[in-house]
């Protein structure tokens, strides 16, 4: 890429007048100006357009909360929890990086050695009263275990419900099915990856 | 040693001739990745990385000695590709998940593969099964080990356990069109790599050591971690707060680690600690016994009324050495306020074996420390459980044996396999108890200017030794000259003939002869077998021209205290000897300087840590509550005659030692109010606690509070007495007053890592010789009481001498014990 949008700093160039009617300056050319906007019936122009689509039946208002629009798929909502595909099994592996990485510092999570020496998480909460959805957590996560679902509808009648691991993973049949949904936002693998992964060599 | 001058990377360089290339470059603030050599221990050769050009010659910086006017380059276009291929080596079957890694954030191997850029692999090669061991207190992973060798290093030449080595690994060999193609040093250490692991000395399936864990400190990876502390946390989540130990007298530095405890509860809690492995080596206690704090504590207002009624109505104060410098410094002024009476035994009595040693020496404190012994190549202990009483004198007193070609002579009753495990150049003289002063005299005769000693002490050495003609048999090689025929054949006529020939054979011959030997009775005082004495000086005495003396606790309550003060300060003064005295317990020597002691208790006492009519407790069982040490700010002076800072690392609510003293008529907010009063008279600055640093420098300067001033006290004559032979405690069952090793007081006892049992230890072979087993509780009856005792089995202790337990304030076993550590028993197995 040239540097040289970057470089020229002379902007005055690349402007263009825009089609402006002079300002009144004097009182009697305020006085024209009210008298002209005034009789012009530009307020029957604007209820003209609402009655005509009234008639035709065409409305664009979506019913919500009964209809929703779609999420655009790199939205930023309610943390998800992923499991892996066929095992189900979680995907954290409690590395604490997006714990690190939080700049609102509402991750935290306990971990523990497990019986089959394997690091396991024992708690994990998001205080999603204080987390502002910048979506670091998903893009530092190595496992793409934590990403950001398209539920953004919080209401509760406790704080303490914002918090809770068990809403956030996608439920166990969920996942043994094969439904749960890959997510393509931050720190998702791009669709070339393959091609820029240099191979490690393996012995056998 | 001289000075030279070398260049590195055309920067100008002074240093000691000798010195490592590595130590001279991380010392001037030049980088050379390294990443098995370990400061303080030999070179390992094992990694290969820091590679250098010295005078255009590829060499190892960690073994290559400087030269005067030697030039060096720490990085060319063959090194560089050399270092990267080490790199990738390393990074061979190495499981690239980091994330569930402990060592995660502060691996070196992920430093140095991100420093040298490898972003692909050339190299690959089966990996061999390599199952994960637990060692009891430590979790070995060797599919994380990169085979470094630290932690073997670091068990050999600093703690003095080799309890590790490195054992085969089974794998397949290398492909040869790798050896073929890869640079030459990479090739190298793969193939070292590749043939091991880590495994133990022992060939047994735990770990018997004496648990230091300085092995998973100095882990470069994750591979060696403490069990306790594995997958709890990540390494840049603890905030290191700088510290210094208060379990005994090395006063180590050291990090405590703090995180909040859970998601459920935001207390502050310390995970683990850290210490600068490089310069300081940490024992198990320092290590693992870091949560002694007294928790949960609030402010009781009607305690501590009732604590400021009992100092109003006290007459005396009894305490431990367990506090910092500043406490002291309260105690001792309200004392002048009020007329307390000081009671702190054990450092009354190191206080006045001080008074007694300057009187000769001209010096308030010793003139030696801990660096200087472990700089010196012949080192001396006597009266010491070495291990035990000051676990960093024993890293020293190991050091200089293993790294400076030393040698050294152990003086103690009680046989230690440990001590005897540094290796030949270690001779352990196990005298009876109370034949202290013999030893003194040893070395004042072995090693002492005889001409400028005083006379009667150089006529009384001179009455030990006695000519003796005896007759020795000695195994002679004659040369023996056979005349043999050996059949040849002719190379003229190519026919087979036979020749005489004369052939000479070495025959060894026994012959008597009768020799003048020296016999010193002094030897036999000490249960020394002359023989063994003798040879062991020829071996080891040449060459030597660095000697430090360790002084141990035995000495102070000894009968004859004050004689063997006298005598440590002539062997300092007249022999080449550097001296350190061990102080007992952790701020012994701050108590000592800073407090006027009493001998003699009044009727109401308050209890310090200890016991009395009303009683402040960091232990959370006293009658008011205090801090424990890493719940306060403060200094604690360390073998080391240095002033060193501390930091709170966990919070305290409740009321201070500060608030009783305020109470009374004192006036400060904070303890550390008093730091910049302590009293210079005695050696110590007036300096705030906020300027005292606690670091160390990159060539391995300890940067930390600061030394004490070595005052200089009016000396008299030099006269000692001599050794009262009828003294030596003889009989069966002699017992000890010393714990095991990382157990040192009540505080001791608290952290759930060290779980050492309190009660008598005895070696395996006593337990068979007493016929009792481990766990079975024996009546031990002495002339100043009896306890009954829980045994137990202690295989790092050998001989009869029996060690009961001092640190588990639960069971009083002062009272088995005179003023002397050592006592003699009658014991019976109960039940």
């Amino acid at each position: 890429m040239s540097l040289e949008q970057f470089t020229d700093r002379n902007v005055q160039q690349h402007y263009f007048k825009v089609d402006i009617e002079e300002y009144p300056q004097t009182g009697w050319d305020r006085f024209k100006q009210v008298v002209k906007r005034g009789l012009n019936g530009e307020l029957f122009v604007g209820l003209w357009v609402v009655m005509r689509e009234m008639i035709k039946f065409d409305i664009h208002t979506v019913q919500y909360p009964k209809e929703k629009l779609p999420i655009g798929p790199r939205y930023r909502a309610v943390h998800e929890m992923q499991r892996l595909f066929e095992s189900g099994t979680e995907r954290c592996i409690g590395c604490g990086l997006c714990e690190k990485i939080c700049i609102s510092d509402c991750i935290r999570m306990d971990t523990r050695i497990d019986e089959n020496s394997r690091k396991e998480v024992t708690e994990y909460t998001i205080n999603l009263g204080r987390c502002i959805f910048c979506g670091y957590c998903a893009e530092v996560c190595p496992e793409l275990a934590i990403v950001h679902g398209p539920r953004y509808e919080n209401t509760s009648e406790q704080r303490e419900h914002f918090i809770l691991f068990e809403d956030m993973l996608t439920p166990i049949d969920m996942a043994i099915k094969g439904e749960q949904k890959e997510y393509p936002g931050f720190g998702a693998v791009t669709p070339n990856e393959d091609a820029r992964v240099k191979k490690t060599p393996l012995a056998y | 040693m001289s000075k030279v001058n070398i260049t590195i990377d055309g920067k100008p360089i002074v240093c000691e001739e000798g010195e490592f290339i590595l130590n001279v470059a991380r010392a001037n603030g030049i980088f050379i990745p390294a990443i098995c050599y370990l400061t303080r221990c030999s070179p390992t050769l094992a990694c290969r990385i820091c590679l250098v050009e010295a005078d255009g010659k590829q060499v190892y910086a960690c073994n290559t000695k400087t030269k005067e006017g030697m030039n060096i380059t720490t990085t060319t276009q063959n090194i560089q590709t050399e270092r990267r291929a080490i790199m990738e080596v390393y990074d061979v079957n190495h499981p690239l998940q980091c994330g569930v890694c402990d060592q995660s954030g502060e691996c070196e191997l992920q430093n140095y593969t991100l420093e040298l850029g490898v972003d692909s692999q050339s190299y690959s090669i089966a990996d061999v099964e390599r199952p994960i061991k637990d060692w009891g207190h430590l979790h070995y992973d060797p599919g994380l080990c990169i085979v470094c060798e630290r932690c073997v290093t670091v068990c050999k030449d600093m703690i003095g356990d080799n309890s590790l080595k490195t054992v085969p690994r089974g794998s397949d060999a290398i492909a040869a069109k790798f050896k073929e193609t890869m640079p030459k040093d990479a090739y190298a250490m793969w193939n070292k790599l590749n043939k091991s692991v880590i495994g133990l000395t022992s060939g047994e399936e735990m770990l018997d050591c004496t648990s230091c864990g300085e092995c998973a400190a100095v882990c470069p990876v994750g591979a060696l971690v403490d069990t306790d502390f594995i997958y709890t946390t990540n390494a840049w989540e603890q905030q290191k707060i700088p510290a210094t130990c208060s379990h005994c007298s090395a006063g180590c530095q050291l990090n405590y680690e703090v995180k909040h405890t859970s998601v459920a509860s935001n207390e502050e809690k310390i995970y683990r600690t850290s210490n600068e492995w490089n310069y300081v080596s940490l024992c198990g206690a320092g290590r693992y016994g870091y949560d002694f704090e007294n928790r949960d504590v609030e402010k009781d207002e009607t305690a501590f009324n009732a604590a400021v009624a009992a100092f109003e109505k006290a007459d005396t104060i009894r305490f431990t050495s367990t506090i910092s410098n500043e406490e002291a410094l309260m105690l001792q002024k309200l004392k002048e306020l009020k007329g307390y009476r000081l009671i702190n035994e054990e450092a009354r009595t190191f206080k006045t074996f001080l008074d007694n040693y300057a009187a000769v020496s001209g010096q308030q404190l010793y003139g030696g420390d801990l660096k200087k012994a472990h700089d010196a190549n012949f080192v001396v202990s006597v009266g010491t459980a070495l291990k035990s009483d000051n676990p960093n004198a024993r890293y020293a007193f190991n050091n200089a044996i293993k790294m400076n070609k030393g040698a050294g002579i152990y003086f103690h009753p009680l046989k230690d396999p440990v001590i005897e495990g540094i290796g030949k150049g270690v001779f352990t003289a196990y005298h009876k108890p109370l034949r202290e002063e013999a030893a003194l005299y040893l070395l004042l005769d072995l090693f002492g200017d005889k001409e400028k000693l005083p006379s009667d002490v150089t006529a009384y050495l001179a009455s030990f030794h006695t000519l003796k003609t005896i007759t020795v048999e000695e195994t002679v090689k004659e040369k023996v000259v056979e005349k043999v025929m050996v059949k040849k054949v002719n190379e003229e006529t190519g026919e087979e003939e036979e020749v005489e020939e004369e052939k000479t054979t070495m025959v060894p011959k026994k012959v008597s002869k009768e020799v003048e030997v020296d016999e010193n009775r002094l030897l036999e005082l000490l249960d020394i077998d002359a023989q063994a004495w003798d040879d062991f000086l020829d071996k080891n005495l040449k060459k030597k021209d660095a000697f430090a003396l360790i002084a141990g606790p035995d000495l102070y309550t000894h009968p004859n205290a004050k004689n063997l003060a006298r005598l440590c300060a002539l062997v300092e003064k007249y022999t080449d000897f550097e001296l350190t005295m061990i102080p007992p317990l952790s701020n012994t020597l701050g108590v000592a300087l800073i407090c006027d002691l009493d001998s003699e208790a009044g009727d109401y006492s308050i209890g310090y840590n200890t016991k009395g009519d009303f009683v402040l407790s960091a232990l959370g069982d006293g009658d008011l509550d205090m801090p424990a040490m890493n719940q306060q700010e403060g200094t604690l002076t360390s073998i080391e005659k240095r002033v060193n800072p501390t930091n709170a690392a966990l919070p305290y609510g409740g009321y201070e030692l500060g608030d009783i003293a305020n109470a009374l008529g004192l006036n400060a907010k904070y303890a550390i109010d008093y730091t910049a009063q302590l009293p210079v008279e005695a050696g110590f600055e007036a300096r705030d606690f906020d300027s005292l640093p606690n670091r160390f420098e990159n060539d391995g300067t300890e940067v930390r509070g600061y030394a004490l001033n070595n005052v200089a006290v009016a000396t008299g004559d030099e006269a000692v007495e001599k050794i009262d032979e009828a003294l030596a405690l003889e009989g069966e069952n002699v017992i000890y007053a010393a714990n095991p090793v990382r157990q040192f007081t009540a505080f001791t006892m608290k952290p759930h890592q060290l779980n050492e049992e309190s009660g008598i230890y005895l070696s395996p072979a006593q337990l068979t010789a007493m016929g009792v087993a481990a766990g079975d509780t024996v009546r031990v009856k002495t002339a100043a009481g009896e306890q009954s005792l829980k045994v137990v089995e202690d295989n790092k202790i050998d001989g009869s001498v029996m060690c009961v337990t001092t640190f588990d304030p639960n069971i009083k076993t002062e009272e088995l014990f005179g003023a002397y550590r050592f006592a003699t028993a009658s014991i019976h197995k109960e039940g």
